[in-house]
């Protein structure tokens, strides 16, 4: 079976391509690439106007699969992905159970392959729990298919089983990946500490509680050689932290999140809009900026989305009851095609490094790149399209949208894995697909 | 006139036209608590719920009490009877008493924001009786009565608000409420004691230097040290603190004259105030303070709920 | 007064002190002298009328009769659409019970002011009797409620305005009937202007 992809702006940097041509794909693998390719027998597409670049990956989301599946399931989750872009996501261990054993990352996998419209990857937890307290079997986790470690959702706690953790992580050629947050700065902190936390009386996160154990982690990654992936970064120092690592020569990675760049705690009004609680918190408008500047000079090695599902009910508490985190699988490339790549703050190059290029280097997986001989993961965005973010849109089961109501210019309108259409002119095909 | 509040929430969207008016017709309801019929029926027929999700007898005696002077039919909801202890959602119970068929909800909540939700959810009127370390504005308002009526003006009086002011829902309302009637305000605390950002709140001058700023006051606000929301312990000792913070026989000689001594209540005597400023006979309005809650709160029930769809011509 | 037309003036200043002085000898008549009389006039401009008729009980009996001032903002039926701005609170110094009150308005109209003065009046004390004397009665009762001493009985329609003017707050003391434009309110007006 042979699809031709026609007319459509190509853009890979791995291999130097931008511009204007033809994708021949056949059993599910590009074999060619160039102008006024033949193709006896199959499906042609034509692409004019649109853009197609490597299969995007979210490597920052949450399934909720296992114990929470009303709020999502691996099912909507990669059907949210699909329709957000994407061929492949990174799920976070904060399960119930917890992924700190080889069967729960077996369970996903199997489902995954089973009912999911994108490959899914698996972090497993990297203390069992996540309590910041035992190693996790992170050998049995590898042997299932595991790609990586993390507690995501709490930082590890004592910097001594931080190092631990690093120390025996390395023995597999797995990143560890570190959600900052220093609990005993933090504490019930529930926004940014600073002049909207005091107007609105609400308990402050200072962004010290997560830079400390930023610095904590590039120094212990520096002592241990494990590479660090550092998460959701929200301040100006912290990028400054990972900036100064990098140039040390320490094994560091960091990803940004698009709430974490186009919302600020300035958002969180009288409405005490419980969808805008997220952790760690929306910050100023300066570390927004320092954030977006990162973007573009390179510091920043992935935009993920942090993808936090939950349901409505739980969201509609009191803010301080209500749980932090917002979906964003489905928005991401609306925002980052819109305000980032059309406003000329990066080039398309940069996108695919950041959403594409670089997860995949980092979580270990398959290269993907647009020349023969690779498998066709392939994300067609259609960068021209405005359109408006409705809760009803979504896939995803939840809808707990920081921007809901916003105009975003650019959105995913096809997505193949392996060949295969997960989404075809914006809708998700319903035919199974094998991975 | 133009009073077209339909919450009192958030005090900052009063202007010094509304605050004045509110006090003014606060003092109208004075003849009506000093007669022996302690009523009259202005609000008959309206139905008020008291939701006090957190407990709070002061508060809540005061709203009942002016409450039942208008001639209000008042349901106090909460306490032990709080359906949010069962599990119940915030939206589900509003919607409950909606069904009630009430007029408005007087809410205190120990999470900042509830108000708001409240009034979305409810769509009647809303008092903010106390939310988390929010706002307090009918409390800011029964201060400023105090004040007012002590000194005989707001403007240009100079407030030294004392004590747990990052904790304080007080603060939050008494301070954007003072700037608004044009005085100046000083915040004076210890720094683990101050909110990220005092300047936030809107005061003029922040510091921990109690003895420097005391003769310069009209007005000392002295905070109750809320020993249950402390976390970390902000300061070693209560005797520490009453040492540095405390207002005591020693400082009132620093103390103007005609100076005066505010507090919400509860005292924590021997913390924040001693025996002898708590009760002194001149600068201590702490029972007129209790006494101006009720005022204010009719004058803020009345208004509320009389002063919507057209009542002013 | 941008609301209302004026059509005609019904009683100007010494029309008006020539009922009160009728009035005051006819309180006097009916209660057999000053001794148990106190008046209380109703705020607005019931107030003004109950000062001048004391001061003419005064020049009749040489006796000064307590004057009391009632605010009845808290005891109206349509508070809801009548938010009185003014600060003119009840203002009685002197005991009510076993008196014999006269209640005193500028002009009767539908009653329910008198309705709401009466529940005011009972719940600061237990007079012995309660009068009342206006100024103007202009009909259109829709209470059982009526005057036991009138100034002017003036005739007017629905879609009418009858205001006393008095030199103490407006500059010129007359009773004007003025038309109403449809859709405002007629009845007694808010001192110094809407």
């Amino acid at each position: 079976m042979a699809l031709l992809l026609k007319n459509a702006h190509v853009i890979d940097p791995q291999v130097g391509l931008n511009e204007t041509c033809e994708i021949l794909i056949r059993d599910g693998v590009i074999v060619e690439v160039g102008h006024d390719l033949e193709m006896a027998k199959g499906v042609e597409r034509d692409l004019g106007g649109k853009v197609v670049v490597p299969g995007l990956v979210d490597m920052h989301v949450h399934l909720r699969d296992p114990g929470q599946e009303y709020k999502e399931d691996i099912e909507t989750g990669t059907r949210a992905a699909a329709h957000g872009g994407f061929t492949d996501v990174c799920c976070m261990p904060n399960t119930n159970p917890v992924i700190d054993n080889g069967a729960v990352v077996e369970y996903i996998r199997a489902k995954a392959a089973e009912v999911g419209k994108c490959r899914v990857h698996v972090s497993g937890a990297c203390t069992v729990g996540e309590k910041g307290e035992a190693l996790s079997e992170m050998g049995d986790m590898v042997a299932h298919g595991a790609v990586m470690f993390t507690d995501d959702g709490r930082g590890v706690q004592d910097a001594g089983m931080m190092r631990r953790v690093m120390d025996y992580a390395a023995q597999f050629g797995k990143a560890v990946s570190s959600h900052c947050q220093d609990e005993s700065l933090v504490g019930k902190g529930q926004i940014n500490e600073g002049a909207v936390s005091t107007k609105l009386g609400l308990l402050g996160w200072p962004a010290t509680g997560e830079e400390i154990q930023i610095g904590r982690d590039i120094e212990i990654s520096s002592l241990t050689g494990c590479p660090i992936h550092i998460q959701h970064l929200s301040s100006a120092h912290g990028i400054e932290l990972v900036k100064r690592g990098k140039a040390d020569g320490v094994n560091v990675t960091c990803e940004v999140t698009p709430h974490h760049m186009f919302l600020t705690e300035e958002n969180i009004g009288d409405d005490y809009n419980t969808n805008l609680k997220v952790n760690p918190p929306l910050r100023t408008a300066a570390d927004a900026q320092a954030i977006i500047d990162a973007v573009a000079d390179g510091t920043v090695d992935c935009i993920v989305t942090d993808h936090a599902p939950h349901a409505a009910h739980e969201k509609a508490r009191e803010f301080e009851l209500a749980p932090f985190g917002m979906t964003g699988i489905e928005t991401s490339v609306g925002c980052v095609v819109g305000n980032l790549v059309n406003t000329g703050k990066i080039t398309w190059e940069r996108m695919v490094e950041l959403m594409s290029v670089n997860p995949r280097r980092i979580l270990g997986i398959e290269r993907v790149a647009i020349e023969p001989g690779c498998r066709a993961d392939l994300t067609v965005i259609d960068p021209d399209v405005t359109w408006t973010v409705t809760a009803d849109e979504f896939e995803s089961k939840s809808a707990n949208s920081g921007f809901l109501g916003w105009e975003l210019t650019g959105r995913a309108t096809d997505v193949y894995v392996g060949g295969y259409a997960t989404m075809e002119d914006g809708a998700i095909t319903e035919e199974p697909i094998h991975l | 006139m133009g009073f077209d509040h339909k919450h009192l929430i958030d005090i900052r969207e009063y202007s010094r036209e509304d605050i004045t008016l509110l006090l003014d017709t606060a003092e109208r309801f004075k003849a009506i608590n000093e007669r022996r019929i302690k009523k009259v029926p202005v609000l008959k027929g309206y139905t008020v719920v008291n939701m006090f999700n957190e407990p709070s007898t002061r508060t809540r005696s005061s709203f009942e009490i002016a409450e039942k002077r208008l001639s209000c039919d008042t349901l106090n909801f909460g306490g032990s009877s709080t359906s949010t202890v069962k599990g119940e959602s915030l939206d589900d119970t509003v919607e409950t008493l909606c069904a009630y068929k009430i007029d408005m909800i007087v809410v205190r909540d120990k999470h900042a924001g509830v108000p708001y939700k409240v009034a979305k959810k409810s769509g009647v009127s809303v008092i903010d009786a106390g939310d988390g370390k929010h706002q307090h504005p009918t409390q800011a308002l029964l201060d400023l009565y105090t004040i007012r009526e002590q000194l005989g003006r707001l403007e240009g009086l100079h407030v030294g608000i004392v004590g747990d002011i990052g904790h304080s829902r007080v603060c939050g309302s008494l301070v954007p409420a003072l700037k608004t009637m044009g005085a100046r305000v000083t915040l004076i605390a210890p720094p683990t004691l101050m909110p990220p950002v005092p300047e936030a709140l809107g005061a003029d001058a922040v510091t921990c230097d109690l003895d420097a700023a005391l003769p310069e006051l009209d007005v000392v606000y002295m905070l109750r040290i809320q020993q249950e929301r402390l976390e970390g312990a902000p300061f070693p000792s209560l005797r520490e603190y009453s040492m540095l913070f405390g207002l005591n026989e020693r400082r009132d000689k620093l103390l103007r004259p005609e100076a005066i001594v505010c507090h919400p209540g509860p005292i924590n005597r021997g913390v924040e105030l001693d025996a002898f400023m708590a009760d002194h006979p001149t600068r201590s309005v702490i029972l007129d303070q209790v006494y101006s809650g009720v005022l204010v709160r009719m004058a803020a029930l009345y208004l509320l709920l009389g002063g919507d769809d057209g009542a002013v011509s | 007064m941008a609301n209302s037309a004026l059509k005609s003036i019904v009683m100007d200043e010494s029309e008006i002190e020539r009922s009160l002085t009728r009035i005051a000898h006819q309180i006097l008549e009916k209660n057999k002298g000053a001794g148990n009389i106190a008046i209380v006039g109703i705020v607005t401009r019931g107030d003004l009328l109950a000062k001048r008729l004391v001061e003419k009980i005064e020049e009749i009996e040489g006796v000064r009769v307590p004057l009391g001032r009632l605010d009845i903002s808290f005891y109206r039926d349509d508070f809801a659409s009548y938010l009185s701005p003014e600060v003119l609170s009840t203002d009685i110094m002197f005991d009510i019970d076993g008196r014999d009150v006269v209640l005193v308005d500028d002009v009767l109209y539908t009653g329910r002011t008198i309705r709401a003065a009466l529940d005011a009046l009972m719940d600061i004390g237990r007079p012995e009797t309660v009068q009342l004397a206006v100024l103007v009665d202009r009909g259109h009762r829709q209470l059982p409620i009526r005057a036991d001493f009138v100034g002017k009985n003036v005739p007017s329609a629905a879609n009418e305005n009858v205001r006393l003017f008095l030199k103490e707050t407006d500059g010129k003391s007359e009773v004007e009937i003025l038309e109403v434009e449809p859709g405002k309110r007629a009845g007694s007006a808010p001192l110094g202007g809407e």
